[in-house]
């Protein structure tokens, strides 16, 4: 069977800084923190006080009332982002055949803002289970796939990933797959992620896993750096239009990049702890490269998984250096968690934009916050610390890894006719 | 307006994201106010928070349109 070549033509990202593609990557090359005390609900109690909350999101200036107040904040945020990319790809679905698009949407862990309410009301009460008949419908992960296709029609595949952190990346991973086996001709895919309420970052701060920098908010997320003290959780969306090549060229398309090649691993080890000399994060990356038909000299820039966690960074920067050996020297390596936190299961979304975008515009977003190098890393890989650097870019690889000890990752390429 | 049918037009204007002028008596929730079946269940359990009564679910579905909500409430409601 002769594979397909798939290619992204729109983008939509809910990011917290910027909820726009331009906003998110201006803020990305700007080196802006999108982390804050946190809004949502009173800390007092909580360990971790801050997080990079999306800014000044009023659901009801996107979505009519009516809708906003039956979705959790997660699908919210998935319509939100994909409105975008679906304009942005100049898509009219009237003139689609519409069995052939399909959604497929990653998020970690769903709608726990539902599920907290709900429960908390049923803790309430005298045991009888009064709950909200749209309590199912409104928490459960594979909805938000279900009303993007309801919303532009879409009869094609549907349906979601869950890898915690990687399932956008998975999302990605399985569209293009489809598309290069001939089983449909575009998908909206990407991820959301909504957990910035007691019940995440309670749960985050009792494994020890969230920065406690309440003092200085902004500068808690610092992959790499030696002080580096746990990730920052954040929240958003990311949409990425796929689409089969030659369908993509009939219609006009814009055409940002090409995807070609995903990789998948697992660590086999721990449920949250990454393997120490990070095999599965070199698994993955190898099977990302042999799936593109690439070696590792022609990577130029890897957006790391790099959550600021003091195991996680280590693992990563050791499966990169075994795997790449001499050419790691040669990459620029970025956490762009630094500047957004961590969207969980919309992190490989939103990173694999970071990519694509780096890709198109010839610029590495840097990773910000090093403050003090740290005697772990080699000194002599380039982290492009603390500002965006300028770089022309042939393919950029973004990984992801999740609790469970899922590993994906995706190689994006400029597209060449 | 009896003060129980403002409450249950308010509950159906905030419930139903409807124009209060479509709440009329003989409005259907499901034919003239876009209710599913889903909001018409999330109608019911609305009425018995606010009223504090319980609608058994054979009375619940002979009620369809506000009129009857609201003199279903006005008979049930101590």
């Amino acid at each position: 069977m002769e594979l397909k070549r798939v290619v992204v033509t729109g983008l939509g990202a809910l990011t917290p800084i910027g909820k726009t593609v331009p906003e998110f990557w201006e803020g990305l090359i700007n080196g802006v923190s999108g982390a804050a005390p946190i809004t949502r609900f009173d800390t007092e109690k909580f360990k971790t006080k801050f997080a990079c909350e999306v800014k000044d999101f009023v659901a009801e200036d996107y979505l009519e009332k009516k809708e906003a107040r039956k979705l959790d904040p997660f699908v919210q945020y998935a319509l939100v982002a994909t409105e975008e990319a679906v304009k942005d790809a100049g898509l009219d679905f009237t003139k689609l055949n519409t069995n052939r698009i399909g959604v497929i949407w990653g998020a970690g862990i769903g709608g726990l803002k539902t599920f907290l309410d709900e429960i908390s009301n049923f803790a309430k009460g005298d045991g009888t289970p009064r709950l909200n008949p749209f309590f199912i419908p409104k928490m459960i992960i594979d909805i938000a796939p279900g009303h993007i296709s309801m919303k532009y029609g879409l009869r094609g595949p549907n349906f979601s990933c869950v890898s915690a952190c990687a399932s956008s990346t998975n999302a990605l991973i399985d569209a293009f797959t489809y598309i290069r086996m001939g089983r449909a001709d575009m998908f909206i895919s990407g991820g959301s992620e909504a957990i910035l309420n007691e019940a995440g970052i309670g749960g985050f701060n009792a494994m020890h896993a969230l920065s406690t920098r309440n003092d200085d908010p902004k500068t808690a997320s610092r992959p790499f750096d030696k002080d580096r003290d746990g990730f920052v959780a954040g929240e958003g969306a990311g949409t990425i239009i796929l689409e089969e090549l030659e369908h993509a060229k009939a219609r006009g398309a814009k055409i940002y990049a090409e995807i070609v090649g995903g990789g998948m691993s697992a660590d086999a080890n721990h449920i949250t702890a990454p393997h120490p000399e990070g095999l599965g994060a070199k698994l993955v990356m190898q099977s990302a490269l042999d799936d593109a038909e690439m070696t590792t000299s022609d990577i130029d820039y890897i957006n790391v998984h790099g959550t600021s966690t003091p195991l996680g960074d280590i693992s990563e920067t050791k499966a990169i250096g075994d795997l790449f050996g001499e050419d790691a020297y040669k990459l620029n390596i970025s956490s762009t968690k630094s500047m957004t936190g961590h969207l969980l299961g919309a992190a490989g979304a939103i990173e694999s934009i970071a990519c694509i975008l780096a890709i198109k515009n010839g610029i590495v977003p840097p990773t910000i916050n090093h403050f003090t190098d740290d005697p772990s890393f080699d000194s002599k890989l380039n982290f492009t610390f603390n500002k965006a650097q300028k770089r022309e870019i042939n393919a950029a690889l973004s990984n992801t890894f999740g609790f469970g000890g899922h590993n994906a990752s995706v190689i994006f390429k400029k597209y060449v006719e | 307006m009896s003060d129980i049918a403002s409450r249950v037009k308010a509950i159906i204007v905030e419930k139903l994201g409807v124009d209060e002028g479509e709440v009329t008596p003989e409005a259907s929730f499901t034919n003239d106010l876009g209710a599913d079946s889903l909001d018409t269940v999330e109608l019911t359990m609305e009425f018995e928070k606010e009223f504090n009564v319980a609608i058994p679910d054979d009375q619940a579905e002979t009620i369809s349109t506000v009129g009857q909500a609201i003199s279903y409430l006005e008979k049930n409601v101590k």
